[in-house]
């Protein structure tokens, strides 16, 4: 999967969840990219650079490469 | 059921709390004060003659044949006009009633044509049958006076004609007109002899006038004034199958009106309750698509999309496609593959695909056209309501005070329900518009919205932020209710973020572009005038901030406590007839049905239970991610039934790249659509006139689709998935989709009441249907939300990332009209196409005449995207800097235009906003002429000699 459109759209997901606030913008980052995405999906974002990510976005996909 | 007409009592049913007993010819009857003596002889099977009665419309009282006597009252008096009062006495049938009737029916067929045997309405006539019924023998006046004999026949209206020479100007059909389409178009012009009904202005005929053509008119009349052409051309049906429309999300329910195997027309069911009766152009008359010349009816098969289709039988074509399918699965494995369900398929058809793809093929990538338009409904009312559905029926709105209608124009999308609207806009209900189109609904005779906030598209959650801003700073919210049902801290926060100076409708405004004052006056008044309803659309949906626009309709509605009563409510206008039923039967690729979430142990064990299968526990691929899977070369096989990706779905180049890479397309349809381009196997599917089962419509209400006629293809949608199933190994053996209704009932708790056979007593059940509500949910979160507390979310206006510039200097927004549906396959193939043959491109003069343009001209549309050409109508409807068209035709191809920016939840595409420039054109773009050639090429069939 195209890691630009993968970042892009985990990047949205956290610019929309921001207004909860960091810790939970983080939280419920995770919790999208873990509910919604397919297998492949997430192998790419964990796969691929974190350049790119912002802080919200990055600290969720940090937490789905190591989910406990 | 043979063929009846549908009962009519004459006058509308009245509801009240108070009952009134009466005696009418001998037998007593209890009704409902202010019930008419009409209705209540109705109500004891007595039959009052009459002819500008009917129970569609208010009494009126103009032909003098339902005169009564009443003891202890002068006179006759009429009784469609006459209330019933405690202990009166009727007489309906006596000498001197006899005598008055005899002589009114005189004077009306002293101006009739006599030409009955001969009448497409012979037969089934109410001036026939009344001339009968009151033992008309002779006419004393003659036939040689003045008369209309010589009239002419308006025949501009493609599907029925006036013939006034028959009219007996009793005024049903401007009444119909007027009371229940909501239009006004027709009036009776002249007075006197000289009196007739005219359809619009001087010199109109009905095509060129404001008609509607949603036949009520027809349906009212009694005569055959106006009358379908399909009757005259027929004759008169023979039989009549209850069934479910199968166009918008409305859910009408119609008598489909036979004559053998032929359908003659389709009329609405007076017991509908969703349409209670009435109905639109679409579903009403355009049904002929179904025996349109272009249906493909047998299975086809092509190795590649450059060859030509191959006609085989069913077997053939099912063995090849199981054995790809399997091939492919086993040198890729099962994610690999996926499908798409059918919101224009049944409940069951839906059921069986999910099925087939989830324990068939081996993965969750299955998904539905909700992607496209209301997965964000499903997203933003789970997430505060608890539940992924609207809260009310279509009766509540006949409760509501203030009506907010946003991203909708129901005239044109949800017609049957914008004339409910209409007609309680009619009795003082107010009515908010927001939406950046001056639609139908902001002004129209009679109606006229309170405010228009004609805000910039995109900014939805601006708007909405901003009118949350002035209720919680005005001090407006309804406290005792949020305490009562929300969570009161969650509020505190919410109420806290709204409240900041940044949200005020005044900072926002440069954003908005909705003058502040406006949006405050419309903030008070859904506020404070009563009960509050929003419905809205896909103008709500498809954005990028689609479903944080959901979420703050939600917290509009909880903090105003207008949820869970009548009158109120978050109610989406579904788009097609079963998206509320595809995404009910687990059509997500993240949920089981009923969405509950694929990766819940408990959830997953059930079904593997049942299925005998083991089910992937990760959440499957969405439409848009597959074709980016398909690109990247890790998803090689779809099975698409009923969806037209190529046409409907944003970036036309991407979606064809998307499936030209794949290895193996199924599309599974009525024609040979553009999605087809690109597909090795077509399987020929069935019209909801030729299959049983359900249709759940935006309400949640489920109602069965009954076969009228058996399928063209010799198999219903369900049978060749089923077949398809078993072809790939599994043991499926349904007999009847009744039994595919059981397993869902089984399997999906806000199911567990329906079946079959109590939605045939019942006519419909509104889900949940269980235990705890046996007889459904009309109304949803009566006392207390599905997930227990209400949940305000934080939503915060985030712009989108498709901007205008020196480029593209206008936002495109699209959408649809009356006439056409979705991608047009239907109603293209229809008489419809006499209001729309092309997409027009709608621009504000301004903007027209900054680029030289006028109505007409040929326009070059460009985005970052792809190109098109279309023509160009100057409309001040839409704002300086909007331009808008629809997508119905696919020589136009809108969707080469529209962008894959989405929502950044359910990634549903932002159709609303797509950056444009539009400059003159000679002629179509260098890619519509590529792709007429190629879709040419591309629909070529070897055809099998008939045995």
């Amino acid at each position: 999967m195209d890691i630009e459109r993968l970042r892009y759209m985990a990047n949205q997901i956290a610019r929309n969840l921001a207004p909860q606030g960091e810790a939970a913008a983080v939280d419920a980052t995770f919790q999208h990219l873990r509910d919604f995405w397919d297998p492949r999906m997430k192998a790419g974002i964990l796969g691929g650079e974190r350049e790119g990510l912002d802080p919200i976005a990055k600290a969720a996909v940090e937490r789905l490469a190591s989910p406990a | 059921m043979g063929y009846e007409r549908q009962a009519d009592f004459g006058t509308p049913e009245v509801t009240s709390d108070i009952a009134v007993t009466l005696t009418v010819d001998g037998r007593e009857v209890t009704v409902a004060a202010g019930t008419s003596v009409m209705r209540a002889a109705g109500q004891c099977g007595g039959d009052i003659p009459s002819l500008c009665a009917t129970d569609s419309v208010k009494a009126f009282g103009s032909c003098r044949m339902c005169l009564v006597e009443i003891e202890g009252r002068r006179g006759t008096p009429a009784s469609c006009t006459t209330p019933v009062e405690p202990g009166m006495v009727v007489h309906t049938q006596t000498p001197k009633l006899a005598k008055l009737r005899r002589s009114v029916m005189e004077l009306y067929i002293s101006d009739h044509p006599l030409d009955c045997l001969t009448c497409s309405a012979n037969n089934d006539c109410e001036l026939q049958d009344t001339a009968a019924q009151v033992g008309l023998r002779d006419v004393r006046y003659g036939y040689d006076g003045a008369n209309h004999l010589g009239a002419e026949i308006d025949t501009s209206n493609p599907y029925f004609d006036f013939d006034a020479s028959k009219c007996i100007a009793c005024s049903r059909c401007v009444r119909a007109c007027d009371e229940v389409q909501g239009t006004l178009a027709l009036t009776i012009d002249g007075r006197g002899f000289a009196s007739k009904v005219s359809a619009g202005q001087t010199g109109d005929n009905f095509l060129s006038s404001e008609c509607v053509s949603c036949g009520a008119c027809v349906a009212a009349c009694p005569t055959a004034t106006l009358q379908e052409k399909a009757v005259k051309e027929i004759g008169k049906p023979e039989r009549a199958v209850v069934t479910t429309c199968a166009y918008c999300g409305v859910g009408c329910t119609f008598r489909a009106e036979m004559k053998g195997e032929q359908l003659v027309r389709m009329v609405p069911w007076k017991d509908g309750k969703a349409n209670r009766g009435h109905s639109c152009v679409k579903g009403r008359f355009a049904w002929g698509y179904a025996n349109h010349q272009d249906r493909i009816t047998k299975p086809m098969i092509r190795d590649s999309i450059d060859e030509p289709w191959r006609e085989v039988s069913w077997d053939e074509a099912l063995g090849y496609t199981a054995g790809k399918l399997n091939s492919i699965k086993a040198q890729y494995g099962a994610r690999a593959l996926g499908g798409i369900t059918s919101s224009r398929c049944t409940n069951e058809e839906v059921w069986l695909v999910q099925k087939l793809i989830r324990s068939g093929f081996g993965s969750n990538n299955v998904d539905t056209c909700a992607r496209v338009c209301h997965s964000p409904t499903g997203y933003g009312l789970s997430k505060t309501f608890g539940t992924s559905a609207g809260t009310q029926d279509f009766d509540s709105v006949m409760d509501a005070d203030v009506v907010m209608v946003i991203g909708a124009n129901p005239t044109d999308g949800h017609p049957v329900f914008a004339s409910r609207l209409k007609r309680r806009l009619r009795q003082g209900a107010k009515l908010i518009v927001i939406d950046p189109r001056r639609i139908d609904m902001v002004r129209s005779p009679h109606i006229e919205a309170q405010h228009h906030l004609a805000l910039q598209p995109g900014t939805n959650v601006a708007v909405l932020t901003a009118m949350a801003h002035v209720i919680v700073t005005e001090g407006l919210a309804a406290e005792q209710f949020i305490r009562e049902r929300c969570d009161w801290d969650e509020y505190q926060d919410w109420a806290g973020f709204v409240a900041q100076d940044r949200h005020s409708p005044e900072a926002l405004e440069p954003v908005t572009r909705v003058p502040a004052e406006t949006l405050r006056a419309a903030a008070r008044l859904f506020a404070t005038g009563g009960n509050g309803a929003i419905y809205y659309g896909l103008g709500v949906t498809e954005h990028s901030q689609g479903s944080s626009t959901v979420m703050s309709i939600a917290n509009l509605a909880m903090v105003t406590g207008n949820i869970g009563r009548r009158g109120v409510g978050v109610n989406p206008l579904r788009g097609q007839n079963n998206v509320q039923g595809s995404c009910d039967m687990g059509s997500f690729p993240h949920e089981l049905p009923g969405y509950r979430h694929i990766s819940g142990k408990e959830v997953r064990d059930s079904f593997e239970a049942d299925w005998g299968v083991a089910l992937d526990p990760e959440p499957g691929l969405r439409i848009p991610n597959m074709l980016d899977a398909a690109i990247d070369g890790s998803f090689r096989a779809i099975y698409i039934q009923g969806e037209d990706i190529l046409q409907s779905d944003p970036n036309t180049h991407h979606v064809a790249a998307g499936l030209k890479a794949m290895d193996l397309v199924i599309v599974h349809d009525l024609f040979l659509n553009e999605t087809a381009n690109y597909a090795h196997v077509f399987l020929p599917g069935s019209t909801f006139l030729e299959k049983d089962g359900t249709f759940t419509n935006a309400e949640r209400r489920i109602q069965l689709v009954r076969k009228v006629m058996e399928p063209a293809n010799g198999l219903q949608d369900w049978e060749v998935t089923q077949e398809l199933a078993k072809a790939m190994g599994l043991g499926w053996n349904y007999q009847h989709p009744s039994e595919i209704m059981d397993e869902v009932a089984r399997l999906t708790p806000t199911f567990a009441g329906v079946s079959h056979a109590r939605l045939d007593a019942e006519g419909s059940l509104q889900w949940p249907v269980n235990e705890k509500a046996p007889d459904g949910s009309p109304i949803m979160h009566v006392d207390g939300f599905v997930r227990g507390k209400g949940k305000f979310m934080v939503t915060d206006y985030v712009p989108t990332d498709e901007k205008t510039g020196p480029r593209y200097p206008l936002l495109l927004t699209t959408g649809r009209v009356l006439s056409q549906y979705n991608v047009g396959a239907q109603t293209r193939r229809t008489g419809n196409n006499v209001w729309h043959q092309e997409d027009l491109l709608e621009m504000h003069p301004l903007d027209a005449e900054n680029r030289g343009l006028k109505d007409g001209d040929w326009t070059r549309l460009a985005s970052r995207t792809g190109e098109t050409t279309l023509r160009l109508t100057v409309t001040d409807r839409v704002a300086p800097g909007v331009v808008y068209t629809t997508f119905h035709h696919p020589a136009t191809q809108a969707n080469v235009v529209t962008t894959e920016y989405s929502d950044w939840a359910t990634n549903c595409p932002e159709y609303k906003v797509t950056a444009v420039q539009v400059l003159p054109s000679n002629g179509p773009s260098e890619w519509q002429e590529s792709y007429a050639s190629w879709s040419e090429k591309s629909r070529r069939i070897k055809r099998v000699a008939a045995e």
